[in-house]
């Protein structure tokens, strides 16, 4: 189980950093989510995998750390502004610079479409 | 209190005399005497102890951690600064309300003055290092203001600019001195460092200890090579150029070298790094002052000068060079100060400070031409003058030094050529101005004298030029031997101020510099050309070649770094991520812990297979912007099901809830965005990112493996002990969110309220036009708001509005709460926004949601000070049993107030943000309301 978890962190993070690394806002934007995943799932972990022990007291003989649960909580819900924060950075920028580039680059036409690409032998 | 007082004073001054600007121009002048009239008062009950060898300390703590304290020392050497700090400081006040026009700013000016005389005053009264070199720090801050006080001028933001980067260089590298100073006796306090010079000289550091102090002392005083600073400072309006580059700042570094003295001195470093800096500067500011055509050019290389002997002085390490400087440092100030002041006189009443136009000024202002006279006479050593006293002291030291073989002819000879310099350019200074023919060509014509008080700071230091010439013993004596004395640490050797030591070798000096000078001006015909010749080395373009080059290297270096380009800076945070944990790993290792693995069982292996997949496809097919998104929220809610497999129940309902908005809030975006992402990466890069993901994602699987079979300790058993006895509900993650760690989570919903608010900001007046099709060459459709959508949502709206209210009243003790009920409502309320349009929705919602963030955000407050008022610690709760009809026994916290709090906060954020990008488009809001009508 262990390794399994273990593993779909890293799957996350792969991914996320992936995108990350990607040179337009919304791939960033779906990287950081991804990534946010990952980090979220692993600062749980670090109460490690419990199972059917909900730290509800008077549920189960034994409870599950609620500590990192509640961290994790406000994780998600801050996560969540910081996304929405991003998501609307990156629409300013569209709206004022009319590109969506985060690589430095100043283009002012529209990005090719995806015909266009395929012609042109990609 | 009265030392402390009197470093204190001028600043308060300076708070306070720009309150007398409206009363004019005199007000202010008065206003800014009174520091410096109470500070003499307070200094002069002191004399008694210090006039029998004593010294007054006043310390009050500030950092004892860091050796640092508000000490104040007074002694002899102090005294001898504070007094040439006050009262001519006094004098440039009452010479510049005649100096300044009444279009000047005067409240900036005297304000700026005030300043300065503070931070001089705090140099020489500090008793500890530290303190004295905030001091240090803050003259050099003041006197770059005044340098630069009108502001118009380039000359003058250059200069300023000049002095500030040259003494503000030496001011680190004094600092890094004082430093290791500090460090080797232990002690900042001045006593310890004074008592402690054998240690201090015997330290292996000693050589490096000396020459950053050195290089403090030896830019302040613009001494050679550091010199150029000071003519350029000359930008500064004539009494400053009187008060700060010739009898305080620029005196500064002599002040160091003499107060360092019983710390520092006395090895060979000291003696030759000292008096051949002081040599050296000697003679390239005598030589050069004699070319200068500019007034003020001639006394700032001659002040150059000065400041040389009275380090070549101090350098030579005797104690009667130690006394002559310090009497040098008295009558420098003087004459110095008074030509400084007669150059303005001259500038303001002709209009030009050009020697080669100021000419035959006798026969226009005899009184002033009297008072400057006198002045350069001092200057050039004429006896019966102060300054002839303290050369022809210098020449006997001169005559003293032990060097070996012909060595020894070498600063007799310097010191004598100096002085025929100085005779020149006295002579220069005296004859050009005042004689030698008629005015050619001035701007104001004919001049004039200036009004009477003017002239009076001058007349005032010509007196004290007189005084010590002719009777130095009551003049000065007891204050020179108690400076000296200070200076010295105690041992004053056998000296006479007589006006004449009879006929010997110092005085023969003084008759060859005397005749030689004059003969040199007669003849500065051949010497102006035999100049012209020369190559001069111009310091100033010197120094701006520098900068400029430095500044082109960071420009560069910052354009090279930071290109604009995210994509760039997260590759370097990535790498450097890695890079950093790689360490501690590559020490630990990674491994298997004690607890071992677990079982898989099927149902979770498939949700975890779906995960791993969904996550790599969303990378792999991240092109087709839609479909990866379809696949995001696969990844999000398979999450959501492992939070609930593995028992954090909250945690699974929070982010389903959040990964609704979420994938609504990405689709809204990608309206607006283009929904193909192109290829912009070369194949080699898309490599290197590909191996720089899977070396993040590999690291991050092996740091949680390891982790996870780790067995731990966690502090959790508190909060599951507490939870129900103290917090009054059995949800354990509620408790600790709203009352355990409430304050943190106040903090969060403050952060969640400012994104909203952010976006809102951001997003206000901004219009976008979404592209006319998805990018794959479909037109949108044409579908309004669909009817099974909307007669579905409709309804949902109560149901879900119930099942909210539901989860928020029983979170305290059962998975739910104030952010799982908040985000069900906002979904509820987003679908009526997606099912019904824009104008529909919000024709119905009856409030902003800025005011449901700030209620939000008031209730946790409320709920938080509440238990103020009760005399208990911000946001500590109470509980108590209520009866609910039907539902039974309820358990009622105050908790459950911040939890609304939180409840409203993340519903007025969440649908803030989403309504923002919403209504981001003005053909959307034409179309709804079209449809609206």
């Amino acid at each position: 189980m262990e390794l399994l978890f273990a593993l779909a962190i890293g799957a996350l993070t792969t991914s996320g950093v992936y995108l990350l690394l990607r040179a337009r806002t919304f791939p960033v934007i779906m990287g950081l989510t991804l990534l946010s995943y990952g980090v979220n799932l692993f600062l749980f972990a670090s109460g490690r995998l419990a199972t059917g022990q909900q730290p509800v007291i008077g549920t189960a003989a034994s409870y599950s750390d609620p500590l990192p649960q509640a961290l994790v909580l406000t994780a998600i819900v801050i996560g969540f502004a910081m996304t929405a924060f991003l998501v609307v950075l990156s629409l300013r920028n569209l709206a004022d610079n009319e590109n969506d580039h985060v690589d430095g680059r100043r283009e002012t036409a529209p990005p090719p479409s995806k015909l266009e690409q395929e012609v042109s032998g990609k | 209190m009265s030392l402390p007082l009197v470093v204190l004073l001028p600043f308060l001054g300076a708070i306070a005399a720009p309150l007398f600007a409206q009363g004019g121009r005199t007000a202010i002048a008065i206003a800014s005497s009174v520091p410096a009239l109470i500070a003499l008062a307070a200094l002069f009950p002191h004399w008694s102890v210090l006039s029998a060898g004593g010294t007054v300390l006043h310390t009050y703590e500030w950092l004892p951690a860091l050796g640092l304290s508000f000490s104040f020392r007074l002694d002899g050497l102090a005294l001898l600064f504070a007094l040439l700090i006050l009262i001519i400081g006094l004098l440039v006040i009452i010479y510049s309300h005649y100096y300044l026009s009444a279009k000047e700013n005067v409240a900036k000016f005297y304000s700026l003055l005030l300043c300065f005389k503070g931070s001089m005053l705090g140099i020489v009264l500090s008793g500890n290092l530290l303190l004295m070199l905030i001091f240090w720090e803050l003259t050099s801050l003041t006197s770059f203001l005044l340098i630069s006080f009108w502001t118009h001028k380039q000359d003058a933001r250059r200069g300023a600019r000049m002095a500030l980067a040259i003494t503000g260089g030496g001011g680190l590298a004094l600092l890094a001195g004082i430093l290791l100073i500090g460090n080797i006796v232990g002690s900042f306090e001045l006593d310890d460092v004074l008592a402690a010079g054998d240690l201090i000289k015997s330290h292996s550091l000693y050589p490096v200890a000396l020459t950053l102090v050195l290089l403090g002392a030896f830019t302040k005083s613009a001494q050679f090579p550091f010199h150029f600073w000071l003519p350029h400072a000359m930008q500064a309006p004539t009494p400053i150029s009187a008060y700060l580059h010739s009898a305080t700042m620029v005196k500064a570094g002599i002040f160091l070298m003499a107060r360092l003295y019983p710390a520092l001195a006395g090895t060979e470093q000291w003696f030759y790094m000292v008096s051949f800096t002081g040599m050296a500067t000697l003679l390239l500011g005598a030589y050069i002052a004699m070319f200068k055509h500019d007034l003020k050019g001639l006394l700032a290389y001659s002040t150059v000068s000065h400041l040389g002997l009275i380090t070549l002085l101090l350098g030579m390490g005797t104690q009667l060079a130690a006394v002559a400087a310090i009497f040098h440092v008295i009558n420098h100030a003087t004459f110095k100060a008074s030509l400084f002041m007669a150059a303005g006189i001259i500038d303001h009443e002709t209009g030009t400070r050009d020697m080669r136009r100021i000419n035959g000024l006798w026969r226009y202002m005899p009184h002033t031409a009297t008072l400057a006279m006198v002045a350069a006479s001092s200057m050039a050593g004429v006896p019966l003058l102060n300054g002839f006293l303290s050369k022809e002291m210098f020449f006997a030291e001169s005559l003293q030094l032990n060097l070996p073989g012909l060595w020894a002819w070498v600063p007799p000879i310097v010191a004598t050529l100096a002085g025929i310099f100085a005779v020149a350019y006295s002579a220069r200074f005296v004859h050009d101005v005042f004689f030698n023919g008629k005015p050619v060509d001035l701007p104001k014509f004919p001049p004039h004298e200036p009004p009477r008080y003017m002239k009076f700071p001058v007349e005032i230091l010509v007196f004290a030029c007189i005084m010590v010439g002719v009777f130095p013993t009551i003049s000065v004596g007891p204050l020179l031997y108690s400076a000296a004395s200070a200076t010295l640490g105690g041992e004053v050797p056998d000296y006479q101020l007589a006006i004449l030591h009879g006929f010997n070798l110092p005085l023969l000096m003084s008759f060859l510099a005397f005749f030689g000078g004059l003969l040199m001006y007669t003849q500065r015909q051949r010497f102006f050309d035999f100049h012209a010749q020369l190559r001069e080395v111009d310091g100033k373009a010197v120094f701006e070649f520098v900068v400029s080059k430095i500044e082109d290297m960071a420009h560069s270096f910052t354009g090279w770094l930071e290109n604009g380009s995210l994509q760039r800076y997260a590759l370097l945070l990535v790498v450097s991520v890695i890079a950093v944990a790689i360490m501690p790993l590559a020490e630990n290792g990674f491994y298997i812990g004690e607890n071992g693995l677990s079982p898989v069982d099927w149902p979770t292996g498939t949700a975890a297979s779906v995960l791993i997949v969904s996550a790599l496809a969303t990378a792999t097919w991240h092109r087709e912007r839609f479909y990866a998104l379809v696949l995001l929220s696969v990844v999000g809610l398979v999450v959501a099901l492992g939070f609930a497999r593995f028992s954090a129940p909250d945690l699974a309902m929070t982010q389903l809830s959040v990964e609704v908005v979420t994938i609504v809030l990405l689709m809204l975006a990608l309206y607006y965005m283009p929904s193909w992402t192109p290829i912009e990466s070369s194949k080699g890069q898309r490599i290197r990112d590909i191996l720089i993901a899977l070396a993040a994602g590999t690291g991050m699987t092996l740091i949680t493996l390891t982790m996870l079979t780790q067995p731990f300790s966690s502090i959790s058993e508190f909060f599951l002990e507490n939870s129900k006895p103290g917090g009054g509900g059995t949800n354990v993650v509620n408790v600790i969110l709203v009352d355990f760690r409430g304050f943190d989570t106040l903090g969060e919903i403050t952060v969640l309220a400012i994104a909203a608010l952010g976006i809102y900001a951001m997003l206000k007046n901004t219009a976008l036009t979404p592209p006319p099709g998805d990018g794959l060459g479909h037109a949108w459709t044409r579908d309004h708001y669909p009817l099974m959508l909307r007669q579905v949502a409709r309804p949902m709206l109560p149901l879900a509005l119930m099942v909210s209210a539901y989860i928020f009243l029983r979170g305290h003790n059962l998975p739910g709460g104030g952010f799982i009920a908040g985000l069900i409502t906002s979904v509820a309320l987003i679908l009526q926004y997606i099912a019904s349009g824009m104008v529909w929705t919000e024709d119905r919602i009856p409030f902003r949601y800025h005011n449901v963030i700030g209620l939000g955000l008031l209730f946790a407050t409320i709920a938080g000070a509440g238990s103020l008022a009760f005399g208990y610690p911000f946001l500590t709760t109470t509980f108590g049993y209520i009866n609910w009809p039907v539902v039974g026994k309820f358990e009622v916290a105050s908790a459950l107030v911040f939890d609304l709090g939180v409840y409203l906060a993340v519903i007025g954020a969440t649908l803030l943000a989403l309504v923002s990008i919403g209504r981001l488009s003005p053909h959307s809001a034409i179309k709804s309301k079209m449809e609206g009508a």
